[in-house]
């Protein structure tokens, strides 16, 4: 039966040279856990992957209770936490995925940096996941804010006053940011919200899909 | 190798062009450990039991240990210690140092971090060897080994000198009560300088608790507002008379019960 409708599918759309591109291919010995078991350290990447997936899932199943209003936003994830079943752990994984996102992404940068896997021909790749470092980075400043408590609200205003550091345009950025030059409120939360399930999401996800056509086009790097 | 301009990879997982590929097919188990393994499924199982156990973890992370929420934000108490998030603490903490702040803050705040940020993006052609091997290349390693070191410590440095109980303290969700001002508890409250400490509304300010739904009976709030507590509060700040403080401890202890 699912082959049938395989068939149908590739025989309009000719998706077979697709699925081998994905799926179709050698993992050599020296990446293999099952043969090496130092060989761990390459897992670090694909944990990345499925934490950001994890978060993905959580942070949509979270903005269907979630009201980026500064009357409404600190109540609904009060009401998440402490009234919706499930609430505290939908909103405990998106919270502790941020943490374990950044650590999982921090352990697969030192690994391809000590084994210098970013030299040529791979400069492309490593400049990407730099730039998704960065992307996750700011997901989790702007994701700090959502909840509106007091820990929320202070860092965010030190956030921005270092932002405002910046030379030239830092007084721009922070207008960009916060939606006004001093009052960090309504405009503040509802911008920062934008940034945090829009904006970095898409980029997020475009990097992600250039980081691993790259790796499916170079391969993996080999032993050292 | 087979295609483009000849370009060496090694370890070579690519796609190969279809006229020198071969039919993927997993190796029989009496070959283990063999050199390769298909992707498509066997590896990919592996993988999947990695991710189980893994979220085995997590989930019991998430259980054990709630998301934590403070109270709603307000924008008006000035006595609040800011902290950014426990991956944020080793920027924040720089910015603590003289040359990192005040006239500084650019040091601080972007050509620091932009230098290092800047280094790790530009690796490729900062480094541009062709030696892979860590101790090969040695000034490769010993920055990075320099950035990781001072991360740790500056993030050590941070959370040493954070006063983590007034962090709780001043953060925690304190139930809504009214309170009468115009009860003589309150009053007797006000004239022993209860409320310059602890607020206006009993709510606790920075260097005091909340004083709503303490769980302490009458007693021994009038114990701790003769004798202090903790060293915080300091003995002798109630100067009334034995009837007064036997109004003030039952309407303390009688808030938000």
């Amino acid at each position: 039966m699912l082959n049938k409708i395989y068939d149908w599918v590739d025989e309009r759309l000719d998706i077979t040279p697709l699925w081998r591109d994905i799926a179709d291919h050698e993992v050599p010995e020296h990446v293999n856990p099952a043969h090496h078991f130092s060989a761990f350290v390459y897992c670090f990447g694909g944990l990345t992957f499925f934490i950001t997936v994890i978060q993905i899932l959580s942070g949509m199943f979270l903005t269907m209770y979630y009201v980026p209003d500064i009357k409404n936003a600190w109540e609904s994830v009060y009401y998440l936490q402490n009234e919706v079943a499930y609430g505290q752990i939908v909103r405990g994984m998106h919270h502790w995925g941020a943490s374990l996102v950044l650590v999982m992404l921090f352990l697969h940068t030192l690994r391809v940096f000590f084994q210098g896997a970013y030299k040529k021909p791979r400069e492309l790749n490593w400049i990407v996941g730099v730039l998704i470092f960065f992307v996750m980075l700011g997901l989790g400043f702007t994701g700090y804010l959502l909840p509106w408590d007091m820990k929320a609200l202070f860092a965010t205003k030190v956030g921005l006053q270092i932002a405002e550091a910046t030379p030239f345009i830092g007084s721009y950025v922070k207008v960009l940011l916060a939606g006004h030059e001093h009052i960090v409120g309504a405009q503040t939360l509802t911008r920062f919200f934008a940034i945090h399930v829009f904006f970095l999401p898409g980029a997020l996800l475009g990097l992600m899909g250039a980081h691993f056509i790259m790796i499916r086009k170079q391969g993996i790097s080999g032993p050292l | 190798m087979h295609r483009g301009k000849g370009m060496k990879f090694v370890g070579d997982s690519r796609v190969l062009a279809p006229s020198v590929r071969k039919k993927m097919i997993s190796k029989d188990y009496s070959e283990y450990p063999g050199k390769t393994e298909a992707f498509w499924p066997n590896f990919l199982l592996k993988e999947w039991m990695i991710g189980a156990v893994f979220l085995v973890g997590f989930l019991c992370l998430t259980v054990a240990h709630p998301a934590p929420l403070e109270r709603i934000a307000d924008p008006t108490d000035t006595g609040y210690i800011p902290l950014p998030d426990w991956y944020f603490l080793f920027l924040y903490q720089l910015l603590k140092y003289s040359y990192a702040s005040g006239p500084y803050t650019v040091v601080g705040a972007m050509i620091m971090p932009g230098l290092a940020f800047g280094g790790l993006l530009l690796a490729p052609f900062l480094d541009r060897g062709t030696e892979r091997r860590a101790m090969k290349r040695p000034l490769a390693t010993a920055f990075m080994l320099l950035a990781i070191a001072s991360i740790v410590f500056l993030t050590w440095q941070s959370v040493s000198t954070h006063d983590w109980a007034q962090a709780e303290r001043q953060g925690k969700i304190v139930a809504k009560v009214d309170i009468d001002k115009a009860s003589a508890g309150y009053k007797v409250a006000s004239a022993n300088t209860c409320i310059t400490c602890h607020g206006d509304n009993l709510s606790g300010g920075p260097g005091a608790p909340a004083l709503i739904g303490t769980g302490l009976s009458a007693d021994e709030v009038a114990k701790i507002a003769k004798e202090g507590k903790g060293g915080k509060m300091p003995p002798g700040i109630f100067k009334g008379t034995d009837e007064e403080l036997k109004t003030l401890s039952e309407f303390i202890a009688g808030l938000g019960k």
